[in-house]
């Protein structure tokens, strides 16, 4: 326990406040802003870090439980750093009745991780989500920016390896 | 001047099926052959035919092709764009007839469309505000402008449209009431959360055909003397974001939108907000919470938004297809758009038609055509010669509907009575290897994930419909099960604070209304009669496939298989889990199910 906290401590007193600011200022005075800030501190970050978060409730005169009730209400924020590549595996009702249960316990098998969850060297997070939006081209799933339509098990091995090899292909 | 345009779709469908490539290799080709000034390439929204992405049309000889590849493009430029002559390999080729089809019109996916909505999808470039001014763009707005709020309001009362975000509220009275709540600061706001899974029209339109969701939403400003809107769009759609944005620096470059709209002394303001990924953000009232930046959850109505909405003040929300339809009516008056459609449901209603029929893809079909015509003459039938055995419509808030009413005419309220309902537009059709339970379980298991947890009856009661629903899959049900679930889903629909809630336990009640006897296999007779749940299913060796090599032996678990070399083997029924182990090993395909 000691040492975790004063892990924590570390970090707190080495972390840049400089790009949090950054982005509050571009907010300065607009309502409703507490989503977008959000977004950009994890556009930033890739996550949101406790630090931003607790600094962000002070910048807005806030509770940091409001920040964080915020924070984990919605699906698209994390508060843990993630993949460098993220997949997500679409579990909408198109994507289910074409089978994608199979692919997706597919991908866990390779990737050796549970939904959510990021393999050990950094390289991929598995996440599963509702719907991508190209049903008709079920089942899909997106890595990055990237999607992949009419997905079989055998496929996966091969797209994975596009992005084991080397840089981010977005 | 151009000689030639070619159009090809870059909806999401598209990109994935590759269609930057292909515009990158027909570039290379033009230049190779110095056609550059002479051919001119469009990248359209979505064409709808999504399951013969990527889709190229040639104009002006109006040729489609599907499935096109980068590396069709040096033949398409040789043969057609300097030789002139058709490729017919790269043609859609009628199924039933074996006849090769040039125009798309004449393809039978299109044929039964009516596309009202959906018009300049995938005709016009969508980042283009010329485009869409040259096909009567704006001219809906031109004539409010002229009208003045009552006027507008009675058109759209007139026209009978009905919000197409899932209710089938009357839009004209919504404006109405927006209208008559005084108050010196209104909001208009755009519900683009579209969180449905399995559908995908709204994204259509907004990639496609985003000048028309824009001035549909201007016109509501001024119905409802509104100054001020937004534009709530779900985080998983950058490309619908992007699209937008640049339609709206567009109108306003061009006095569309901003202060003195068109010299008329109208101002008005569009923002765009980006969701975070929440389903129930979908539901008007989480929606503006969320727009406030709170957690997305809802609050009981009254007050309604139109009362009380957005900071407080006044707010008319409206979904982007019931939007995109709002300049044609005033364009081409309420009579002529009331004459397409039902009695009780006026115009047309855009479908996502996906699951198991052979021609998934995007469709606008005129209210009051039947499933029939939708799955078997739009969707070309169900794959591989499967039987079809019903139709998921609504999404998690609506219901499956069966064959035996094949004929239903789709409206509201005939969907309604059917126990479905329209919901957004998602059409999931499902055959023979389809088992309704699962479909119910997989319902239940997303609204159950999505519940915000304020209320106690969606929170806890979807929880253990849920657990019911997984036993019954898992061959654990009890006979009790069916009324234990009758009883939850009546509790939960009567006490949940939104619609989430109130509709939830629907997938389950129409299952139950009209597969009950698939309920009774799966919890008397211990069966799937799909043959989908696993640890329902029985396997059994094809003594005429096996070989007697014993690799299934050696990996069961249970020592449930038994034989000699070289003879069949047999599966020890009792003894066997059902962990299909032996099913993955075998290389003769001698491991069946039943
Ligand atoms: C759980 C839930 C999710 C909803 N999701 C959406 C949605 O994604 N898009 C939408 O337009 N309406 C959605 N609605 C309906 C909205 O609350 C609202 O009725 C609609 O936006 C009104 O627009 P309309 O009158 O044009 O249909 C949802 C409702 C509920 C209860
Ligand atoms: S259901 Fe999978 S992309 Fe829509």
């Amino acid at each position: 326990m000691g040492e975790q906290m004063g892990c924590a401590c570390a970090v707190e007193e080495e972390f840049d406040y400089e790009k949090v600011e950054k982005v509050m200022e571009n907010y300065e005075g607009q309502k409703g802003a507490m989503v977008p800030i959000l977004q950009s501190i994890q556009e930033e970050y890739g996550y949101l870090p406790r630090p931003a978060l607790e600094y962000v409730a002070k910048r807005l005169r806030i509770p940091a439980s409001k920040v964080y009730g915020v924070a984990t209400f919605y699906a698209q924020f994390h508060l843990a750093p993630r993949g460098e590549n993220i997949i997500r595996i679409c579990r909408g009702t198109a994507c289910h009745v074409r089978g994608v249960s199979k692919v997706a316990d597919k991908m866990k098998e390779l990737l050796a991780v549970g939904v959510g969850e990021t393999t050990e060297d950094m390289k991929f997070t598995y996440e599963e989500v509702a719907c991508i939006g190209a049903c008709g081209l079920a089942p899909v799933m997106m890595i990055n920016d990237r999607t992949y339509g009419k997905l079989t098990q055998d496929r996966l091995e091969g797209i994975l390896e596009e992005y084991r090899e080397g840089e981010d292909q977005g | 001047m151009y000689e030639k345009h070619i159009l090809i779709c870059a909806g999401t469908g598209c990109i994935s099926s590759g269609t930057l490539d292909v515009r990158d290799a027909l570039q290379r080709e033009l230049e190779k052959h110095n056609l550059t000034d002479k051919v001119r390439i469009i990248l359209s929204g979505c064409h709808g035919f999504c399951e013969k992405g990527p889709l190229f049309i040639v104009y002006p000889e109006d040729v489609f092709y599907v499935e096109v590849t980068p590396d069709d493009m040096p033949e398409l430029v040789e043969e057609h764009l300097i030789k002139g002559n058709t490729i017919e390999r790269l043609l859609y080729k009628d199924p039933t007839t074996d006849e090769y089809i040039y125009n798309h019109e004449d393809i039978l996916f299109y044929k039964k469309q009516k596309r009202l909505t959906l018009r300049n999808c995938g005709v016009i470039d969508p980042e283009n505000i010329d485009e869409y001014i040259m096909r009567g763009g704006y001219r809906g707005l031109k004539n409010a402008l002229f009208m003045g709020p009552t006027e507008i309001i009675h058109s759209v009362k007139s026209s009978g449209l009905r919000g197409r975000g899932g209710a089938g509220f009357p839009t004209g009275i919504k404006w109405e009431f927006a209208c008559n709540s005084e108050n010196d600061k209104k909001y208009v706001v755009c519900n683009a959360d579209e969180g449905d899974p399995g559908a995908f029209m709204d994204r259509s339109v907004l990639e496609g055909d985003p000048h028309a969701v824009l001035e549909g939403i201007i016109i509501c400003g001024r119905a409802i003397g509104s100054d001020e809107a937004y534009v709530y769009v779900r985080a998983e759609y950058p490309l619908a974001v992007r699209r937008l944005r640049t339609a709206i620096a567009q109108a306003e470059e061009y006095g569309l939108l901003g202060e003195n709209i068109l010299n008329s002394g109208f101002d008005f303001k569009v923002n765009v907000k980006e969701g975070a990924g929440a389903f129930v953000c979908g539901e008007e009232t989480a929606l503006l919470a969320s727009i406030e930046g709170e957690r997305g959850m809802p609050r009981p109505r009254p007050p309604f938004p139109a009362v009380k909405g957005l900071w407080e003040k006044p707010t008319c929300i409206n979904n982007v297809e019931t939007l995109a339809n709002v300049p044609l009516i005033l364009r081409k008056g309420h009579d002529w758009y009331s004459s397409v459609g039902t009695e009780g449901s006026k115009g047309t209603k855009i479908f996502a038609l996906t699951g198991k029929v052979n021609n998934t893809g995007l469709c606008e079909v005129p209210m009051g055509i039947t499933i029939r015509e939708v799955v078997f003459d739009i969707g070309g039938g169900i794959r591989f010669g499967k039987k079809f055995k019903a139709v998921q419509i609504g999404g998690p808030s609506g219901g499956c509907i069966p064959e035996e009413q094949i004929d239903l005419p789709i409206d509201f309220d005939s969907l309604t009575a059917a126990g479905a309902m329209m919901g957004s537009g998602g059409m999931v059709a499902m055959d023979e290897d389809d088992c309704m339970v699962d479909i119910a379980r997989y319902f239940l298991s997303f609204t159950q994930n999505e519940s915000c947890g304020k209320c106690t009856p969606c929170r806890e009661g979807t929880k253990r419909m849920l657990e019911t629903l997984e036993r019954i899959t898992q061959g654990k049900g009890e006979a009790e099960d069916i009324a234990h679930l009758e009883n939850l889903a009546i509790s939960i629909k009567d006490s949940s604070l939104c619609g989430l809630g109130q509709t939830a336990p629907n997938p389950v009640l129409t299952t139950l209304r009209y597969f009950r006897d698939e309920y009774e296999a799966h919890i008397f007779d211990r069966k799937c009669p799909a043959g989908l749940c696993p640890d329902l299913l029985t396997y059994y060796i094809d003594p005429e496939l096996c070989t007697g090599c014993r690799a299934c032996i050696k990996v069961c678990p249970v020592e449930a298989i038994s034989g000699e070399k070289k003879e069949p083997h047999v599966i020890d029924e009792p003894k066997c889990i059902s962990c299909g182990a032996c099913l993955e090993r075998c290389k003769f395909d001698a491991v069946k199910t039943k």
